[in-house]
């Protein structure tokens, strides 16, 4: 590919290897600025403090510790109370499931609606929904604040989980809808002549066969809440946040010398639920993914 | 291709009140979503669109004062910071995320060991909060900490990395940790669209002794047209909604030299106690997403229905 001075037999010789080197160089070098950030941050959480602020930081810990995890688990201060981030990490995990299973349920029936249940105007709804993923949330922030004080429910976990509910579910259809789609009609039918109705269909024909649109659905819907800030911070307060935002105080509350040891760990510790769910469902991750952007 | 199963298709169901119920089954269990829509999206945005042309401050008040907090936001040294910062931080998180993914997928595509662990290096970062990882980039840019001390422990002592504390410099930092989330979403798109290009099209070009990098620009990149589309749209969307980006990473300083209207919008209402000039940032954030994302999400349903998908 490259020109070489070299003889032409030798050249196709040699510079098929050499943009194999480029190749593997190029990928290599990306992959390691990639990991960067994450191997700074387990580094770091491991390491004493002092080490931290004297040595390097991508050389490994010589001094291996689990003291910062501790630290941030049990006694990190967010804001003025110092018990750590175990509560916050409840409340999200509290939050996320409920949130993740009603919201995925509802996406499921709709999209058994939309697709085996068309009527008039049954795509113009699904329009309307779709619209939903998209808007920018700073449009719903003064309302939904309003409203969730009217209700009583606003700084509780419940207030949250509706919120993600209600913001959830036009991804939840449009991947269950899409998904349907695809399902043969004929089995819907043959199951109507025999009699069957609306949910024993849903019941027994549709939901044994949606294993993997569930899966997408999930992980989608389990990331998007376990990481979303702007809700939490827009809707909780103290005691109430998620794990995000008790995560963004550990980092900006401490004062004097900062224990970085500590934030890295609290930041790891936020980061582990959606990290292993990334490792063991990425493929369904990067489906989910690549549904809610490229296919409307 | 629309059947209608609404009707009922067993005719010998006896006309039973039981039957009419089953028949609007169906729209009663899609009702609850279709009015949490109406009213939590559309409801809203007419709620905050009405709040913009009020006189609201600490608390909504009903007094109408037509564009005033349009003007007042427009007045705002700070408003024009913001939208500054978003043109700068879009145009380069758009055009580097595109260029760095379609890189990466065209590396990947030249059968590679190991591929499948280097895309999920490439996609981690989409899967973890940028407040996670915003904590670890804060750390990699402080002067005293980070890079600069890595490259001053090397013996690079003339090196100098203070963007994230420089004024003039901190957008720049927000660019790199966008694009470092990003990019492995567009090599996924760009890989997906390379894979399903005709190979014998190809084929046929390096039979004829095309080289691969013409065979890529004049052949295969064209062919990733709709590709592009899609990526820019999705990137340009999510760099106007960019918000944990800013928090995490400069709290939108130094001052204010890293706000972007999304920070903007929550500084004015949530501490400034300004709803009215909220709510018109608000309202101006959904406007400008939505002369994006309306005439993408229309032409992909109509294509989808198009070509017999629907």
């Amino acid at each position: 590919m490259e020109q070489t001075w070299e003889t032409p037999q030798m050249a196709q010789g040699t510079s098929f290897a050499w943009s194999r080197v480029v190749i593997y160089g190029l990928l290599g070098f990306f992959a390691l600025i990639y990991l960067l950030p994450l191997v700074v941050m387990v580094l770091t959480s491991f390491k004493h403090l002092p080490e931290i602020y004297a040595g390097n930081m991508i050389a490994l810990p010589k001094d291996w510790t689990i003291e910062p995890w501790v630290d941030a688990w049990q006694t990190a201060c967010v804001g003025l109370s110092c018990n750590g981030i175990k509560g916050y990490f409840w409340n999200s995990a509290k939050m996320t499931v409920l949130a993740v299973v009603i919201s995925t349920l509802l996406g499921l029936l709709n999209g058994y609606v939309l697709t085996k249940w068309k009527f008039k105007g049954a795509n113009v709804l699904f329009g309307l929904m779709l619209f939903g993923c998209f808007i920018p949330f700073q449009i719903v922030l003064i309302p939904m604040a309003t409203l969730l004080g009217k209700m009583g429910i606003a700084s509780s976990t419940t207030g949250l989980v509706f919120v993600h509910v209600v913001y959830g579910i036009c991804f939840t259809t449009l991947y269950a809808r899409n998904y349907y789609v695809a399902f043969p009609d004929e089995l819907v039918k043959a199951a109507m002549i025999d009699g069957a109705r609306f949910f024993s269909i849903f019941w027994r024909i549709l939901l044994p066969n949606s294993g993997p649109i569930i899966i997408v659905t999930v992980i989608w819907q389990f990331t998007n809440i376990w990481n979303d800030f702007l809700f939490g911070a827009s809707f909780s307060t103290g005691e109430s946040a998620p794990m995000t935002v008790a995560l963004n105080n550990v980092v900006n509350t401490s004062t004097g010398e900062r224990p970085y040891n500590v934030h890295m760990a609290a930041a790891m510790i936020a980061a582990l639920p959606t990290l292993l769910v990334y490792i063991f469902g990425g493929r369904y991750f990067v489906r989910g993914l690549m549904a809610g952007s490229v296919k409307g | 291709m629309a059947t209608t199963y609404a009707e009922p298709l067993g005719q010998h169901a006896a006309p039973h009140v039981s039957t009419r119920l089953q028949r609007l089954l169906p729209k009663l269990v899609l009702a609850p979503s279709v009015a949490i829509t109406l009213v939590f999206v559309y409801g809203f945005i007419l709620w905050t669109t009405y709040l913009s042309f009020t006189k609201s401050r600490g608390y909504a008040v009903h007094e109408l004062v037509g564009w005033l907090q349009y003007e007042r936001v427009w007045a705002q040294p700070r408003w024009s910071v913001a939208l500054h910062n978003l043109a700068i931080f879009g145009i380069l998180y758009i055009v580097i995320c595109l260029f760095l993914g379609l890189l990466l997928a065209i590396l990947l595509d030249q059968r590679i060991r190991q591929e499948g662990t280097l895309r999920a290096i490439f996609l981690y970062p989409m899967a973890i909060s940028f407040i996670v990882t915003g904590t670890a980039w804060k750390w990699m840019l402080n002067p005293g900490l980070g890079l600069e001390k890595l490259a001053h422990d090397w013996g690079y002592t003339n090196f100098h990395f203070d963007w994230i504390v420089n004024e003039d410099m901190a957008i720049y930092t927000l660019v790199i940790a966008g694009v470092w989330q990003a990019t492995g979403f567009v090599m996924a798109m760009f890989l997906a669209g390379l894979r399903g290009i005709d190979q014998d099209i190809i084929k046929a070009a390096s039979i004829d002794g095309a080289r691969m990098l013409r065979i890529y620009w004049r052949i295969i990149i064209p062919q990733l047209r709709p590709v592009f589309l899609s990526a820019l749209v999705i990137l340009a969307h999510l760099a106007i909604k960019s918000y944990d980006l800013v928090v995490a990473l400069t709290g939108g300083g130094p001052g204010y030299a890293t706000d972007l209207p999304s920070t903007f919008m929550y500084a004015h209402t949530f501490t400034r106690n300004q709803l009215g000039m909220g709510a018109a940032s608000a309202v101006m954030m959904l406007l400008t997403v939505a002369a994006i994302m309306v005439p993408f999400l229309y032409s992909e349903v109509r294509h989808s229905r198009a070509t017999g998908r629907d």
